[in-house]
């Protein structure tokens, strides 16, 4: 599947197209579509999101996972700290990105 | 010629059409003339008395070597006017008027009042260059 | 160290206001993203994986106790109560919100500091030895001429958009402790047998895909030149470096395609024009900087004895401290690498306390070192027990500056955007492999350094041991690299063949570990091993086919 993403211009946080809006958690993302570049041309000129761009992933058992390690760690958070990452509590949220 | 938007200058424009620096060479009566990136500004040097305006041409912003052709050109005592054209954008305006630009024809127009507060953004300098401002160590040490 | 004047003082403020004004018309949208990206680059803030981050500016690497306590203070109130320094020296950090960007940036100039110049094609914050004006073995203190750099070069007009970024390293010692000749530009002062002192200038070497040790263009530039000296390199950069390639753009590959020779013919000819231009500082301008930068109020007549019976203590003496110009003295190196830690993070609470550690300790100074580690640098023999102890309390003692673990690595794919592999967990994999400080330090210096892409931020080519992540086929992969080294000896190290997994390239570290320590000669380092013998023994070793047990 092809999820959107980007990030909070605000905050920078990184954020998930959910359909109807933005989300931190990328078991949010759904199928962007054949509208994905209409919609990011939308949501940019909103003046509220940077770095809108698509990406590959999967709908696994788990939720939504990106194809690309990158965004995996971009949707999880640092490998190194997981007590910052979206899953502190979870010590084996690193098997999640690689 | 490119239309200028801005122009620090009090006497008149020139109308002549501004001339490749290659054609310049060639052309024994032309006062102006308009340099591209990769043209050696230094070229002009021997003929700097009869030249009235020298565009400098930004194709992009972040291709800077038009601010050292123009330093060189005032360095050498170039005193016509001396215009960057092309992708000049608001917050270039005080190093080009810093490295003796002092007319600005700009894809995008810039306001006057824009331009003003943009040069009015550093009241002071650490470096000596062609505009004239005292450097800031020239200031410490005045006295 | 330099204070502020007003006219210092009202440049950051000004370029505050300009960011504040910039950040406000972003975020209500007057500007779009592509307008917006080089400003907020121009001050530091970049947006990588998780968040903006910024990078702060610590001009040649030095910091007194205000400006230490604020950059935890900020880790604090605007980020995870966590900093990162870097082998530039600076620290960064990595949750920054853009609607707070210009209040830190305010708090910073309340403090005498900036982020301006810390990204873009434009001259980059200058580094210098971490041990300036401190250092036994120092000829003249770089600092002075460092703040007459920084100074010329911020908001430097004509030199705004090079066609790549520019780095440029002083230093003042014979030894050379920041990497002086992989630099855009090194500047050593040295003295000639008259005993005056001279610029000599190291120009186009660097990192990134294609490494290079730079050769010397000036040999003896008088440093009342030195600014003109530096603005004929810069315009001759300026004017043709290539601009076609982002990755040919970097000085080094003009220096390299028109030959030194060809370079400095057309520097000397560019420099004869600029001193007819009278554009250099005047004397009594150094002389007002250099009263910045007189020795602290040092007691005379002390004993250089200390009391090591603490085996601990005497351990971290012997591999974390170096020594003073000053009888009585000595210069601490606060390791930032303690086993299985990430190298070069430290907490908002470190920062504080490290800030007081200086004031107490080390007349209110402290230094940022390449190698991303903390050094106080002058500390009283006499109080050096107790600093050690409340250093070993707060988890800031280990012992292991130019160890093994004592790794640079870069943020890697845990952060940055552009990375190919995360370097942090293989730091962290071989620090805790060779945890065991006895076994570090009978492998004695070993340089280590880990860069997750080719940019080579964390010098992997620079390592005795490099490591370079790279991306295959979407996994992970390591590359690993021999013989490189960035002192008085530079030289890049060559790699040893196919690339291996993140446990493969920890077992390979140990490998070549294993075939220095059978193979050294007596006083021999790990890289002088592996220069005599070459690179054939530790290929063998590390690419053999385990025996197939049963
Ligand atoms: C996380 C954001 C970072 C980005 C986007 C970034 C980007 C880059 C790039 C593109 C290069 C290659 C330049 C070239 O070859 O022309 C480079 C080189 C370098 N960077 Fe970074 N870097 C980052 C972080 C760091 C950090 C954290 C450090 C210090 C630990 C650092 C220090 C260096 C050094 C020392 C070099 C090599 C020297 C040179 O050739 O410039 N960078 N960086
Ligand atoms: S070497 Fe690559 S991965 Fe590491 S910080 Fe630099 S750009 Fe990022």
């Amino acid at each position: 599947m092809k999820i959107i993403t980007g990030n909070d211009l605000r905050t920078g946080d990184v954020i998930w197209w959910t359909g109807e809006g933005w989300s931190r958690h990328v078991n949010d993302a759904v199928e962007a579509g054949d509208h994905a570049d209409a919609i990011i041309a939308r949501e940019n000129a909103k003046q509220i999101v940077t770095d809108t761009h698509v990406v590959d992933a999967e709908q696994t058992a788990d939720g939504v996972r990106p194809a690309h390690i990158k965004e995996r760690v971009r949707a999880l958070g640092p490998t190194v700290r997981l007590d910052l990452s979206l899953k502190p509590a979870d010590p084996d949220a690193g098997n999640w990105v690689i | 010629m490119v239309e200028q938007n801005l122009r620090f200058r009090s006497d008149e424009p020139v109308g002549d059409p501004a001339v490749t620096v290659d054609a310049f060479a060639d052309q024994s009566n032309a006062t102006a003339v308009r340099i591209e990136p990769g043209d050696d500004a230094r070229a002009l040097l021997p003929h700097l008395d009869r030249l009235a305006l020298v565009e400098v041409n930004f194709p992009t912003y972040g291709d800077g070597r038009g601010y050292s052709a123009a330093r060189i050109l005032r360095e050498h005592g170039y005193a016509g006017e001396l215009r960057a054209v092309g992708d000049v954008l608001i917050d270039q305006l005080s190093h080009m008027r810093r490295c003796g630009f002092d007319s600005f024809a700009p894809d995008q127009p810039i306001s006057a009042e824009a331009a003003d507060k943009a040069l009015a953004t550093w009241p002071e300098v650490y470096q000596k260059t062609v505009d004239g401002r005292p450097a800031i160590w020239a200031k410490r040490h005045s006295a | 160290m330099y204070q502020y004047d007003s006219y210092d003082q009202a440049m950051v403020d000004a370029r505050v206001a300009e960011f504040r004004d910039q950040v406000e018309r972003r975020l209500a949208g007057d500007i779009t993203e592509d307008q917006f990206k080089p400003l907020r680059l121009k001050n530091g803030l970049y947006l990588q994986l998780h968040a903006y981050m910024l990078r702060v500016a610590v001009p040649y690497g030095t910091l007194n106790s205000t400006q230490m306590r604020m950059l935890g203070d900020i880790a604090d109130k605007y980020d995870r109560g966590y900093g990162h320094f870097t082998t530039r020296q600076n620290i960064q950090y990595n949750w920054i919100k853009l609607s707070d960007a210009p209040d830190i940036l305010a708090d910073l100039a309340s403090v005498e500091m900036h982020a301006i110049q810390t990204s873009g094609n434009c001259i980059r914050n200058t580094t210098s030895d971490q041990f300036a004006g401190a250092a036994a073995d120092e000829l003249v203190d770089p600092r002075p001429y460092a703040e007459l750099l920084r100074q010329w070069s911020t908001f430097h007009p004509e030199f705004d958009y090079l066609p790549r970024k520019f780095k440029i390293a002083m230093i003042g010692s014979e030894t050379d402790r920041a990497a002086m000749k992989l630099h855009d530009i090194g500047i050593q002062l040295v003295r000639n047998d008259a005993g005056e002192i001279g610029c000599k200038f190291y120009v186009g070497g660097g990192m990134g895909r294609t490494p290079m040790i730079a050769p010397v263009i000036g040999d003896f530039v008088p440093p009342l030149q030195m600014i003109s000296y530096l603005e004929a390199c810069l315009r001759v950069y300026n004017r043709y470096g290539r601009r076609d390639n982002k990755y040919k753009a970097r000085i080094k590959i003009l220096v390299h395609e028109i030959g030194a020779d060809e370079y400095r013919r057309q520097v000397e000819e560019e420099f004869a024009h600029i001193l007819t231009l009278n554009l250099e500082p005047p004397p009594a301008e150094l002389e007002r900087i250099k009263g910045f930068f007189e020795q602290p109020g040092f007691e005379a007549g002390l004993s250089d004895d200390l009391d090591l019976s603490d085996p601990d203590f005497a351990l971290w003496v012997d591999q974390n401290t170096h020594a003073h110009k000053q009888a009585g003295y000595t210069i601490v190196t606060i390791s930032l690498k303690p086993a299985g830690g990430i190298p070069g993070d430290a907490t908002a609470d470190q920062i504080r306390l490290m800030a007081d550690l200086a004031k107490e300790h080390s007349f209110d100074e402290l230094r940022v070192t390449h190698a991303q580690n903390i050094v106080l640098p002058h500390v009283k023999k006499a109080d050096l027990y107790a600093l050690w102890q409340k250093l070993d309390e707060a988890g800031l003692a280990t012992a292991n500056l130019d160890l093994i673990s004592d790794i640079i690595a870069c943020p890697g794919l845990d952060y940055c955007a552009l990375a190919n592999a995360r370097s942090i967990p293989v730091a962290q994999k071989i620090s805790a492999r060779f945890a065991d400080l006895g076994r570090q330090r009978e492998l004695g210096e070993l340089k280590l350094k880990i860069s997750g892409c080719i940019n080579a931020c964390g010098h992997h080519h620079a390592g005795h041991i490099g490591i370079l992540g790279v991306d295959r086929k979407g996994v992970e992969n390591y590359q690993l690299l021999l013989g490189g080294s960035e002192g008085a000896d530079t030289s890049l190290a060559s790699i040893t063949g196919p690339g291996f997994s993140e446990d493969g390239i920890v077992d390979a570290v140990e490998k070549a570990t294993d075939v220095y320590l059978a193979q050294r000669a007596d006083g021999e380092r790990f890289v002088d091993t592996f220069r005599r013998i070459g690179m054939a023994p530790f290929k063998e070793a590390i690419y053999a086919k385990e025996p197939v047990n049963g």
